[in-house]
């Protein structure tokens, strides 16, 4: 490990157990799902891989990916009761095993389902000791490890919208910490993922999203928990 | 800042402080925190592993994987007989491991050390010290800060993950932190403890990570018993003057190689040593 910086990257998490990446980081992992919904869930498929399928219940994988997605930290004593508890929510939640090409072995695919009847897709890895990294968004690569706020953009690939947004953001004071492009050329759909060293503010966001080219904007809140 | 042992032992002998001292001060320049902040989360780690190390010592719970539980408690009803091949403090020391483990088996709230699997060396080591030589909380932090400097070092230059390096690079580095830790505790040098921590980390040197069925079980909960005495009697040869021959730097080097060229059998993928024996495959067989 290369970023260790903190005497409490070493001491800790304090968490539930039995393990930092099947269950930690799988909590974690859930909780990225929930904001790329932008906490509106109303039921959830999860496919799991590798060693999140084989050992998902000696290690409480299930009930940590769903504390996640109903914004427990991984530190909640109520992580063991998180599938009652949706239930009781009324949120509907089902598991599938799934075996993906080349994929790490802890890796778990997210299909939630939001109130308006849209569906947000994502894969993500627990890559150890609670570390995570989602991989895969609504069909676009990307890169996210939730240590930073992260905006993703879904936009119309047209001329000058990359520097108008991050013109705004510059206005803005925000201070960009990485960016990347993916484009599609078929659809001429593009995605921005940008990661910055402050939390952007909800009227700037709400700028950005009602830019003529703009289709949806996506925010990533920091998941490590203070 | 500081990234090795040799550094920090630099450092601390620079400002004369001791590793504890050196490694608050290097938190406070190198993440903002103040000495407060960073006392009261260290008490808040301490209070999640006093509890974590007592809550199942009388009444076991069922953990996830069904395949330990109650072995804290049996060590202390061995206690009561007054019958112990070793000592009160060691059986004690492994009591407090083992419930560790099992806690964190059952869904507990643990605080990892470096990691969950190895959550009870530190917490045994520090708290049955304590209660050993009745230190006060703040010595009892001042262990937390050296284990966790140690710790930090590993870190750096290896991995403390099982998945990466085995087992001596899980409950091998919480041994060195504990060892490092206990000899600062009972008065030793920065020098020491890091003999301390190079002899803990030697003893165990090439352990595979070969959990049954891939949970954080079997035979992780004795290692977590064995490892808390593997802290103790290295940080007692360290302070009775006994020095590891080889630095504690290079020691991490070679735990890190051992690591890399260690087969993927044996870095927890339940593929090799312990999980693959008859007993083991028919127990997953039985559980399923
Ligand atoms: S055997 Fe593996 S899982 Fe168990 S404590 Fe050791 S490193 Fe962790």
């Amino acid at each position: 490990m290369d970023k260790i910086n903190s005497i409490f990257d070493v001491l800790g998490p304090i968490m539930i157990g039995p393990s930092s990446s099947h269950t930690a980081g799988a909590a974690r992992l859930g909780k990225i799902a929930r904001y790329a919904a932008n906490r509106d869930v109303v039921g959830a498929k999860i496919y799991l891989h590798g060693s999140f399928a084989e050992t998902a219940d000696g290690h409480g994988t299930k009930k940590a990916l769903v504390a996640g997605i109903l914004g427990m930290e991984p530190h909640d004593e109520r992580l063991k009761l998180a599938l009652d508890i949706a239930k009781d929510e009324g949120i509907d939640i089902s598991f599938e095993k799934i075996a993906i090409d080349g994929a790490h072995p802890n890796t778990a695919r997210f299909e939630i389902y939001k109130s308006g009847g849209e569906i947000v897709r994502l894969t993500g890895t627990s890559i150890g000791g609670g570390a995570v990294i989602v991989t895969e968004m609504n069909g676009f690569d990307v890169e996210i490890t939730g240590d930073y706020y992260t905006m993703i953009t879904k936009h119309n690939d047209k001329k000058g919208i990359i520097s108008r947004v991050t013109t705004m953001l510059a206005e803005n004071n925000v201070n960009i910490g990485n960016m990347r492009v993916k484009r599609n050329h078929k659809s001429n759909i593009a995605s921005m993922i940008i990661e910055t060293d402050d939390l952007v503010s909800a009227t700037i966001v709400e700028k950005i999203r009602r830019l003529d080219e703009m289709i949806a904007v996506i925010e990533i809140m920091p998941i490590r928990e203070k | 800042m500081y990234r090795n042992a040799r550094e920090l032992l630099g450092l601390c002998n620079e400002k004369n402080v001791k590793i504890s001292e050196m490694v608050m001060l290097d938190e406070i320049e190198s993440n903002g925190l103040s000495r407060e902040e960073i006392l009261s989360k260290l008490d808040e780690i301490l209070v999640i592993m006093e509890n974590a190390s007592s809550a199942t010592l009388y009444n076991p719970v069922k953990t996830l994987g069904g395949l330990i539980g109650g072995e804290g408690k049996k060590m202390m009803n061995y206690l009561q007989q007054n019958r112990m091949i070793t000592d009160q403090w060691i059986v004690k020391a492994m009591a407090r491991a083992f419930v560790c483990s099992e806690y964190n088996a059952s869904m507990g709230r643990i605080c990892a050390a470096p990691t969950a699997g190895s959550c009870g060396i530190i917490p045994a080591a520090i708290l049955t010290y304590a209660e050993k030589f009745k230190l006060n909380r703040e010595e009892m932090i001042a262990g937390l800060l050296v284990a966790s400097g140690i710790g930090k070092i590993i870190s750096i230059n290896a991995t403390v993950s099982g998945a990466e390096g085995g087992c001596q690079a899980e409950c091998g580095s919480a041994a060195a932190m504990a060892a490092a830790a206990l000899t600062e505790m009972s008065g030793g040098t920065a020098e020491q403890s890091m003999h301390a921590a190079a002899i803990a980390l030697k003893n165990i040197m090439g352990l595979i990570c070969d959990p049954i069925g891939g949970l954080v079980e079997s035979p992780c909960s004795k290692r977590n018993a064995s490892g808390v005495v593997n802290a103790m009697i290295s940080a007692d040869i360290a302070l009775a003057g006994v020095v590891s021959i080889i630095p504690f730097d290079e020691v991490v080097e070679a735990m890190k190689n051992v690591g890399t060229g260690m087969h993927q059998d044996f870095k927890e993928t339940a593929r090799g040593g312990i999980a693959i024996t008859r007993t083991a495959l028919a127990l997953i067989e039985k559980n399923k």
